[in-house]
């Protein structure tokens, strides 16, 4: 494994680890976006420039964002009174533990059998391009209406109610 | 891709790639298997001497143009007309002393103006400056561009909240909902270029437009779509950098400074840095897509170095600038997101359609009737629909709750 | 030397299950969503590792299959946190132990 593979994936799991720890919610947004700052970089050691660039537009310039306006406005800054960790965190943990053991031994007891590494693919945005509006249309239309409806959905959500006459 | 030479000429195809051909002596100096590495060294060291000492320049031509349209003369004092001012500002920046609040989050104070700054200069990496002047040749180049972009908007965030300040820390997201809104709008303005050109690699951008018909050049600012497409990513730029007359959040009559009212000394001056910067490269990315990045405004003056071609179309954009900020007033922060939601995108969605029909109309004198009867019945319709709804009548207020 | 393709899976079964414990532990409503995202983030990894060392990379199904998820998950994460600010606004609380009634 190359250094620089150790490096960022210390990084992003260091991220996501602060993300789930830390007591501050604007702490745990910051630390959200590091971890995506890390995945966009494993995506761009993984030659994937298309999805990488893409990977920090929509998560860094507007998912993490979305979130610490969502914390600012639920007025997160302020903590609870009773610990920021929920009664049943043991069980949590339990589980997210047990997940991580199956999915692991899942990955070394197939290791045999997972293909060795193939030359560098050419990708260009032209073939993704293609790719899109030709074989992949039908799943784009469908995402066009999706984001359509949940744009949409999301602002009448969130949108002050009108006050309504006694 | 190496481009061809602008004149047949030798002497001005040696000053045009005089920065190529300076780099490749320099590394010549190497090992052969240090070379690539070094040469992208000595680009990187010529963006981060170039563009500050440009904005070093800019400080003092604002100062002095902003004092010239208000009819007063501006900085005069340090050297011949006041061309010393920025060093004196350096030397101010420096030397203050560096006050953070008590009860501010430290290390995202610290850590702010520095992910502003490193962000700005990544969006440098890709725009091509001259002919075969650019840094890196991505395929997917232009979303480079706008990933860069933007995280520059959580920079802002973390300036502004850790602070401690509401008066930073409204400024700050005041800043990120106008910087999210005319995000849109830049990358919609840019997908009709992406449309026509084909490709998301700005050299590419460049090199199709740098084609004469006559002596006119075929830069996209010269067909319907173009223009409109221009216009609005010159909104959407102007908004994007927070300058007048969108500059509500950092607006020094309403919030004090807004989200770097408590930076002071050298990470002030790194905010300083990273809005002109940050105005450079859009500035720099504009004159790629729509007028032709290095490309000379009329085929007989090719023999003129690309690169000046380049940097001149850039500094006249920031004329352009600070000729607005000089004269325009500022909006109000709902007026400005109406503008952006009610006009602004929908035309450059718009935009997007003309494009597409331009580009399945085929050659002909027919197009260019049909876009530019479109673009300009949209725009009188939409303004008048726009104004139409104005009426001032009894101010309602509304509480904080 | 090259990084197996095992490494990449690791990693994302770790950012997988910090995220679900995340999600499972957390007061928070926001917090469960971060650590929604952190799934979602985590299986994008494992398609894009999958692309790279898989037999036809030039087919290009697992990068599509990612930005797809990727733009789901972006217009998943802004309407749920849509709703929790609704809920707050409507019940002054965004902790998930006290938004435990149908009622409103």
């Amino acid at each position: 494994m190359t250094p620089i593979f150790y490096l960022l994936a210390a990084v992003t799991l260091a991220g996501g680890l602060a993300a789930v720890l830390f007591k501050h919610l604007v702490h745990c947004a910051l630390a959200v976006t590091v971890a995506f700052a890390g995945l966009a970089l494993l995506f761009l050691q993984l030659d994937a420039q298309f999805a990488g660039f893409a990977q920090i537009l929509v998560y860094i310039g507007a998912v993490a964002i979305l979130i610490v306006f969502a914390i600012l406005l639920t007025r997160g800054a302020d903590l609870p009174k009773h610990g920021v960790f929920s009664g049943s965190w043991p069980l949590g943990l339990i589980i997210a533990a047990a997940v991580f053991a199956v999915i692991g031994w899942a990955v070394l007891a197939s290791v045999s059998a997972i293909p060795q590494q193939n030359a560098v693919p050419s990708v260009s945005v032209h073939d993704i391009g293609m790719a899109l509006v030709g074989r992949y249309v039908l799943p784009l239309e469908i995402l066009a209406l999706l984001l359509t409806a949940a744009t949409i959905g999301a602002v009448i959500v969130a949108m002050h109610e009108k006050a309504r006459p006694q | 891709m190496i481009a061809t030479p602008g004149s047949a000429n030798p002497f001005f195809v040696n000053l045009d790639q005089i920065f190529i051909l300076l780099r490749s002596w320099l590394v010549g100096f190497l090992p052969a298997g240090l070379q690539p590495a070094a040469g992208v060294l000595l680009g990187v060291i010529a963006i981060v001497c170039v563009f500050p000492g440009l904005f070093a320049l800019t400080t003092v031509f604002e100062r002095k143009g902003l004092g010239r349209i208000q009819n007063r003369i501006g900085p005069n004092r340090v050297g011949p007309y006041g061309l010393f001012q920025p060093i004196a500002d350096g030397i101010k920046s420096l030397t203050k002393e560096d006050i953070v609040p008590l009860s501010a989050n430290a290390a995202v104070h610290f850590l702010a103006p520095l992910a502003l700054v490193v962000t700005v200069f990544m969006g440098f990496a890709v725009l091509p400056m001259g002919r075969n002047m650019v840094l890196v040749d991505m395929d997917s180049g232009l979303l480079f561009f706008f990933a860069m972009g933007a995280a520059t908007e959580l920079s802002v965030f973390m300036a502004g909240w850790s602070s401690r300040n509401k008066y930073s820390l409204l400024g700050a997201m005041r800043a990120v909902a106008q910087m999210i809104s005319y995000e849109v709008v830049l990358l919609l303005s840019s997908v009709a270029v992406v449309m026509i050109t084909g490709s998301l690699s700005l050299p590419k951008i460049v090199a199709a437009q740098n084609t004469y018909t006559g002596i006119f050049p075929h830069w996209y600012i010269f067909t319907p779509w173009g223009l409109a497409g221009f216009v609005m990513y010159a909104i959407a730029a102007t908004a994007e950098t927070n300058r007048s007359p969108f500059d509500l959040p950092e607006g020094e009559s309403e919030l004090v400074a807004g989200y770097h009212t408590e930076y002071s000394g050298f990470k002030f001056a790194l905010f300083f840095l990273g809005e002109y910067l940050a105005m450079f490269s859009i500035s720099g990315l504009g004159t790629t897509l729509f007028l032709g990045g290095w490309s000379a405004p009329l085929s007989f003056l090719q023999f003129i170095p690309s690169w000046i071609w380049f940097f001149g179309k850039v500094m006249m954009s920031i004329f352009v600038f600070i000729w607005m900020r000089g004269t325009l007033p500022r909006l109000r922060q709902d007026q400005l997101m109406n503008f952006a939601w009610k006009f602004v995108l929908p035309y450059t969605l718009l935009n997007l359609l003309v494009t597409a029909l331009w580009r399945f109309m085929g050659e002909g004198w027919q197009r260019w009737v049909v876009c530019t009867i479109i673009l300009a019945a949209a725009y009188i319709f939409m303004g008048r629909l726009g104004m139409r709804g104005e009426h001032f009548g009894r101010r309602s207020y509304r509480y904080a709750e | 030397m090259t990084t197996p393709l095992a490494g990449y899976l690791l990693v994302a079964a770790l950012l997988f299950a910090i995220g679900l414990g995340g999600a499972l532990v957390r007061r928070n409503a926001i917090l469960v969503l971060i650590g929604i995202e952190l799934m979602l983030n985590a299986a994008n990894l494992n398609l894009i590792a999958f692309w790279r060392y898989g037999p036809h990379p030039e087919a290009l199904t697992g990068m599509i299959f990612a930005i797809f998820s990727i733009a789901v998950a972006a217009a998943e994460a802004a309407v749920g946190l849509g709703l929790v600010i609704a809920i707050y606004r409507h019940t002054n609380t965004a902790e998930l132990d006290k938004i435990d009634r149908m009622k409103g």
